[in-house]
């Protein structure tokens, strides 16, 4: 019986959008949600996620105004929560880029319902990223000393750290995420400009989407650009979690200093990123009622995709300590014994079993296809992804002289900055989700069997004129589709 | 107020296949100055209308290269030649390190060139367009196709060119006005 459905599988697709769609009732479906009145459920979140945010205000205010030693951090662990909470959210962010570039360029249509939303994650989550180097220089309003402005002392940022090219590998994610996101958003408000019963509404919108009226020339132009933005953010997200994992590996902390960093942490980002975009989703889809968008069968995808990234990064974790032994540094493999047994074998326990043992129960059709066990997966992945990082940095407590070990507690401060930026997140996500469409309406209208003008709905194939073009050249050119 | 001068003439498809197979009609009448407008590209609209290649590719190798020599040369003359400080032994300037940086800056200047380019080769932002005064335009970003023909184009004519669109499966064929109404 299983044979049977996967191979009706194999020979009929099942469709992107399920219901009975027409190109209107997308647009209706999308736009309803933006122009409802804010239902009681989203200002409830809303304030919380202001509270939040107001959490966010005090830590940071109080850490300006009285230094880093409100936080935890000692010597030998002078990086703490910071970076912890850094690395925790630039990896979040991973996982809308890869849905919106990579699965664009490996031409997975079933991205299309699904992109919008994690592009979104991914332009809060590096927001919320960015909070954390900022603050943690202690005097931020010298920060301008990473950038290469000349100054009164007439020194320049030194190229040679790597902590200075996380500062242009993230700013500059940041800057291509933004435009990516907001390339994409353009039709789409312009569809929201088309519908707006408000002047407010009909100026803001138009005004952000310049004016777009959907001219084919300009679409041709646009379907370029938009490829050309998958292509350049595919390399780029690698290289992101790249160098923030240079910020350790170039170091020469044992723990640290290995070469199986990049490739290790580009896993894990896009495994968290995939787990907080199952935690948005499934919820989101309810409360909103895009069911018919974002399918069983996209949460299934994603589902998967954890299943392997988790196994990949199980795979990172078993080597470190083989790596280990097998380098015969005795402070290399004192860390590894000491993540696992020392001080902090709690959070490396934690890491391991949210990491590597809960996302095994994906193996299950079942549990992958049922909506309350990929969100409680989910959230075992975030947690267990954010112990990830927290065991990393904490190989810091005991390195080389034991005269210099020591361990790390972190103050309320320190969590009131990582709650904070919760706060921060949901408060932009929530604005999202009210104020912008949440679907590319545009792209999930081009994946419609409709869409396609040699649709068997549309019959009568013979008598077109366009048949002076070869039939490849016309396929090709509109293959650019998402 | 005086007359507005005349823009052309738009006319609404049913649906993708019958807009293809119009514009693909206008192209062969010799048609130059028309537009089609869809909520979404359309599958081989570009071939159907006879269009060269989009240009933003070069844009953004234009951009790419800048980011890159960009990115070298700051790090070198900011390093080795302005202020050049020791730091580990390491030498002043070296491609090793300054790969990072370099490979960002270009990424950077390259997603501007593509984004940039795109709005500046579409003549964005157009607060207006005489198309805004034809009430029916504004499904264009929900399900309407239309296919709108310039008064400019040599073969215009407002007696031909609107039997043609209606030969060609052209609904609601309107005479649109310069100006905002």
């Amino acid at each position: 019986m299983a044979t049977h459905d996967s191979q009706s599988e194999t020979i009929f697709p099942p469709p992107l959008v399920s219901g009975n769609h027409t190109f209107h009732s997308v647009t209706e479906a999308v736009c309803s949600v933006v122009e409802a009145p804010p239902s009681k459920g989203w200002i409830a979140s809303f304030l919380v996620a202001l509270m939040g945010l107001g959490i966010l205000g005090i830590s940071v205010g109080w850490l300006i105004w009285e230094g880093t030693g409100v936080w935890g951090l000692n010597q030998p662990v002078s990086w703490g929560l910071a970076i912890v909470n850094f690395v925790f959210w630039v990896g979040i962010g991973h996982a809308g880029t890869l849905i919106s570039a990579i699965l664009f360029l490996f031409r997975q249509k079933w991205r299309t319902s699904i992109n919008r939303f994690a592009e979104a994650m991914t332009i809060f989550a590096v927001m919320c990223a960015l909070v954390f180097p900022t603050i943690h220089v202690g005097r931020v309003w010298l920060l301008y000393w990473a950038l290469p402005i000349p100054n009164q002392m007439g020194m320049w940022p030194n190229f040679k750290s790597p902590l200075l090219w996380d500062v242009f590998a993230v700013s500059t994610y940041f800057t291509v995420s933004l435009l990516f996101w907001f390339t994409g958003l353009i039709p789409d408000l312009a569809t929201l400009r088309d519908r707006a019963k408000s002047k407010v509404a009909y100026w803001a919108y138009g005004i952000a989407s310049l004016g777009w009226r959907g001219a084919n020339r300009h679409w041709q132009n646009y379907e370029k650009a938009y490829l050309i933005l998958a292509g350049l953010s595919a390399p780029l997200v690698l290289s992101v979690h790249t160098i923030v994992s240079f910020d350790f590996a170039v170091s020469v902390i044992p723990g640290w200093h290995t070469t199986i960093f990049p490739p290790y942490f580009v896993a894990g980002a896009i495994f968290s990123g995939f787990a907080m975009v199952i935690t948005l989703a499934v919820p989101a889809r309810k409360i909103f009622k895009l069911e018919d968008f974002i399918t069983v069968r996209h949460i299934e995808n994603m589902n998967k995709i954890i299943l392997t990234t988790g196994m990949m990064v199980g795979y990172a974790y078993a080597m470190e300590f083989f790596i280990a032994w097998y380098s015969a540094s005795e402070y290399e493999s004192y860390t590894f014994v000491n993540r696992a047994f020392g001080p902090y074998a709690w959070a490396y326990w934690i890491m391991v079993s949210c990491n590597v043992i809960t996302p095994q129960l994906f193996w299950s059709k079942k549990i992958r296809t049922n909506m309350t066990w990929s969100f409680i997966l989910s959230i075992f992945v975030n947690i267990g992804m954010w112990f990830e990082r927290f065991v990393i940095t904490m190989s810091l407590h005991r390195d080389f002289l034991p005269s210099a070990w020591d361990y790390y507690t972190p103050t309320m401060w320190d969590f009131g900055c990582f709650i904070g930026t919760f706060g921060l997140f949901f408060t932009l996500f929530l604005l999202f989700l009210k104020f912008l469409p949440s679907i590319a309406i545009a792209e999930v209208k081009g994946v419609m069997p409709q869409a396609d003008p040699h649709w068997e709905g549309y019959g009568h194939h013979g008598d077109h004129g366009h048949e002076a073009q070869p039939a490849h050249a016309t396929a090709d050119k509109g293959g650019h589709h998402g | 107020m005086a007359e507005n001068r005349i823009w052309g003439l738009v006319a609404r498809f049913e649906n993708p296949a019958t807009l293809l197979h119009a514009a693909t009609g206008l192209r062969d009448a010799g048609y130059k100055r028309y537009e089609v407008w869809s909520p979404f590209p359309v599958h081989g609209m570009d071939n159907a209308m006879g269009l060269k290649r989009s240009i933003v590719p070069w844009i953004v190798l234009g951009g790419g290269l800048t980011g890159m020599v960009g990115a070298l040369l700051l790090q070198w003359w900011t390093g080795a030649v302005d202020y050049p400080v020791m730091i580990g032994g390491k030498p002043f300037f070296a491609f090793e390190f300054a790969t990072p940086v370099t490979f960002e800056l270009s990424v950077l200047l390259s997603a501007f060139g593509a984004v940039f380019g795109m709005i500046a080769l579409n003549k964005l932002p157009q607060p207006f367009h005489p198309l805004d005064n034809i009430a029916m335009f504004r499904r264009v970003t929900d399900d309407g196709f239309f296919i709108s023909i310039e008064v400019r184009d040599p073969n215009f004519s407002l007696v031909r060119s609107r039997e043609l669109l209606e030969s060609l499966g052209g609904l609601n064929v309107t005479v649109v006005e310069e100006g905002e109404a």
